[in-house]
């Protein structure tokens, strides 16, 4: 029991991570149906960016982060200004080939800045506490804390700030959104840096467990993995896919060791199967 | 300025459409056919990378640039292909049969990744195929009595009846073969029916769908195509690198088959090639480049694949037509000579099409 709780706690920690991951993407897709692969690296920018706060601009952990939200924000909000929105409007490949590229340049411009070898960011969620025979690291409660406070967050601006409201109308329609005057370019940028900044917490949140290093990024791919699962156009599909993910890989290494690394795919294959609109079908007939 | 004259029906048909084509194809056949006596092994060698390149460009070319399907893990089927044919010689199979069976077995896994994702939209494929190939690369680690995990795995020679070849030359030969056959027979399927539907699909799924084109099977057909010429070349790279590891087949590899793609031209047969040749250039640039750079810049694992991404970024922005596209709009400009306009080339769309609906 102790064992099951223990694997439970940090496969929901980490599956908040993948979720978090995750809603970046599918914010990203729903508002401006484009595909952002280098999301996972943008996550690891941004532990670096806070690494880089913390430990050479000397700031306390809670303003290192949020500097580093604001900066990935402005990253992201560029990314869209200066590269992405010059492909609007060509094949949908383009778009997939464009993000995916930037990703491996963010790889290895997060290796050549910060070098190789893993760094460790300080923390103020040191130690750990047991609970019914399972001993549990603060910094997975911490991860778990951070996802439901953004979570809160992103739902109270989705849906009572001008600007989240903007942004629903604009992934719903956005010529009709255009012609009410909404700012459709501004808000696409915004969602960019929203995601951005989203990532980014969660970049920050996973750094005391697998440290921050350029590999990283790669978690991306989990999160794609998630956002499938729970249904490309849903924001709560992709937090609960991220959930399902998270939760199966520590079982999985513990019971079933040989496909620890690849049982997400695993699962994300199983319900393209079953059920290929995904858990929380949002899809929807496309129209001529 | 050429002005072709139809006076034959089966003049549409014809693959080389005029004399022009015939002479420059012709001199190109006897170049790469005359190769291996002028130059000394390690061109041999590097040429003969390149034609194997092709080869996996042009199975990628099926789907992406054909179908407009992305693919993030094609050197998943290379790696299947590769690890199938050297599994296969080793034991007792021989080549001529071996190397068919690598491309069967390939096209079908391809299948079974295609199915479930082609019934969405194509960016399922495109995550779909990039966690399939980290699937196949855990897979081929964790499964040692096959495929030696990370310690690796050597390819026997190939052997044509009974005649073991060892000789750079005599391998070039036979990978220029499988290659020119392979062209003959994409440039085939792209003037059937089947081929149409592709290039429909790619251009509009909704118009290709409502022309009663089957958009998931034509894509999934492409994928298997696709799969099962990347397999092709994966058993033929088997003999190039003659041992095989599992990060040989990584995520990087996936890149680079893409790069080759966009860079050569997205949508033509000639693009495989050109972006094959411009990737072998691209390999030894870097080892060079690696010389000169600062160590802490030049020593760094995700250089190449960050270059390798730069390379795509500016491409996709700046010519998406590729290296290929750009000497069509040259040779444009050349033909009519003072009546070329800017636009001719110029892309339709400039807005983003939505294609949802509630």
């Amino acid at each position: 029991m102790a064992e099951f709780l223990q694997l439970l706690i940090i496969g929901i920690s980490q599956g908040c991570v993948y979720g978090l991951i995750a809603m970046g993407f599918v914010m990203i897709y729903k508002a401006t149906e484009m595909v952002n692969f280098a999301q996972g690296d943008i996550m690891m920018l941004g532990a670096f960016v806070a690494f880089s706060f913390s430990a050479y601009a000397g700031l306390n952990f809670w303003l290192a982060l949020l500097a580093a939200m604001a900066v990935m924000a402005v990253f992201g909000a560029l990314v869209d200004m200066v590269v992405v929105r010059r492909i609007i409007g060509q094949p949908q490949f383009s778009i997939v080939i464009l993000t995916i590229s930037m990703g491996f340049i963010f790889r290895a411009a997060a290796g050549m800045i910060w070098g190789p070898s893993p760094l460790s960011l300080d923390t103020p969620f040191g130690g750990t506490s047991s609970f019914a025979g399972a001993v549990i690291g603060h910094e997975r409660l911490a991860i778990i804390a951070g996802t439901l406070i953004m979570v809160t967050l992103i739902w109270l601006f989705m849906t009572f700030s001008r600007w989240g409201i903007a942004m629903q109308a604009a992934s719903q329609n956005q010529l009709a959104a255009f012609y009410l005057g909404i700012p459709v370019k501004l808000i696409y940028s915004g969602v960019w840096g929203l995601a951005a900044a989203i990532s980014c917490v969660a970049g920050v949140l996973l750094a005391p467990i697998t440290l921050i290093s350029a590999l990283n990024g790669f978690l991306g791919i989990k999160a794609f993995a998630a956002a499938v699962i729970g249904g490309f156009g849903s924001l709560p599909g992709a937090l609960v896919g991220g959930l399902i993910i998270g939760i199966a890989e520590p079982f999985a290494a513990a019971y079933l060791p040989e496909v620890k690394n690849i049982i997400g795919y695993l699962i994300m294959f199983a319900v393209l199967v079953m059920r290929p609109e995904g858990l929380f079908a949002t899809i929807y007939k496309k129209k001529v | 300025m050429r002005v072709l004259f139809k006076t034959d029906y089966n003049q549409d048909i014809r693959l080389l459409k005029h004399n022009g084509f015939r002479f420059w194809y012709g001199l190109l056949l006897l170049a790469v056919l005359a190769a291996p006596a002028m130059v000394d092994t390690y061109w041999i060698n590097e040429l003969t990378r390149v034609l194997i390149y092709a080869l996996a460009g042009l199975g990628l070319m099926v789907v992406t640039g054909f179908t407009g399907q992305v693919s993030l893990g094609h050197a998943a089927f290379m790696a299947i292909g590769a690890y199938l044919h050297s599994f296969c010689l080793a034991n007792g199979v021989p080549f001529l049969l071996s190397l068919p069976l690598a491309a069967l077995v390939s096209g079908m896994v391809g299948l079974l990744v295609a199915i479930p994702a082609s019934r969405m939209t194509g960016l399922y494929l495109a995550i779909a195929s990039l966690a399939f190939a980290i699937v196949v690369e855990d897979v081929i680690i964790h499964w040692e009595s096959v495929t030696g995990g990370n310690r690796g795995m050597a390819v026997d020679p190939p052997a044509l009846f009974g005649y073991e070849i060892f000789q750079a030359w005599e391998f070039y030969y036979i990978v220029l073969a499988v290659l020119i056959a392979s062209i003959l027979l994409v440039l085939n399927i792209l003037r059937t029916p089947t081929g149409r539907a592709m290039l429909a699909v790619r251009d509009s799924e909704i118009s290709a769908e409502s022309l009663g084109i089957r958009v998931a099977r034509t894509k999934i057909l492409a994928f298997w195509i696709s799969a099962s010429l990347t397999g092709l070349a994966g058993g033929l790279f088997a003999h190039f690198i003659q041992f095989l590891a599992p990060e040989v087949f990584g995520i990087v590899l996936s890149i680079q088959l893409l790069l080759m793609i966009v860079v050569g031209g997205l949508g033509t047969v000639h693009g495989a090639i050109y972006g094959a040749i411009l990737i072998g250039l691209l390999e030894s640039s870097i080892s060079i480049l690696k010389d000169w750079l600062p160590p802490a810049i030049g020593t760094q694992p995700g250089l190449e694949p960050g270059l390798f991404g730069l390379i795509l970024v500016l491409f996709i922005i700046f010519e998406p037509e590729g290296v290929y596209g750009r000497w069509l709009k040259l040779r444009t400009l050349l033909e009519n000579f003072p009546f070329y306009r800017r636009n001719t080339f110029k892309r339709q769309r400039s807005y983003l099409r939505t294609e949802r609906m509630r």
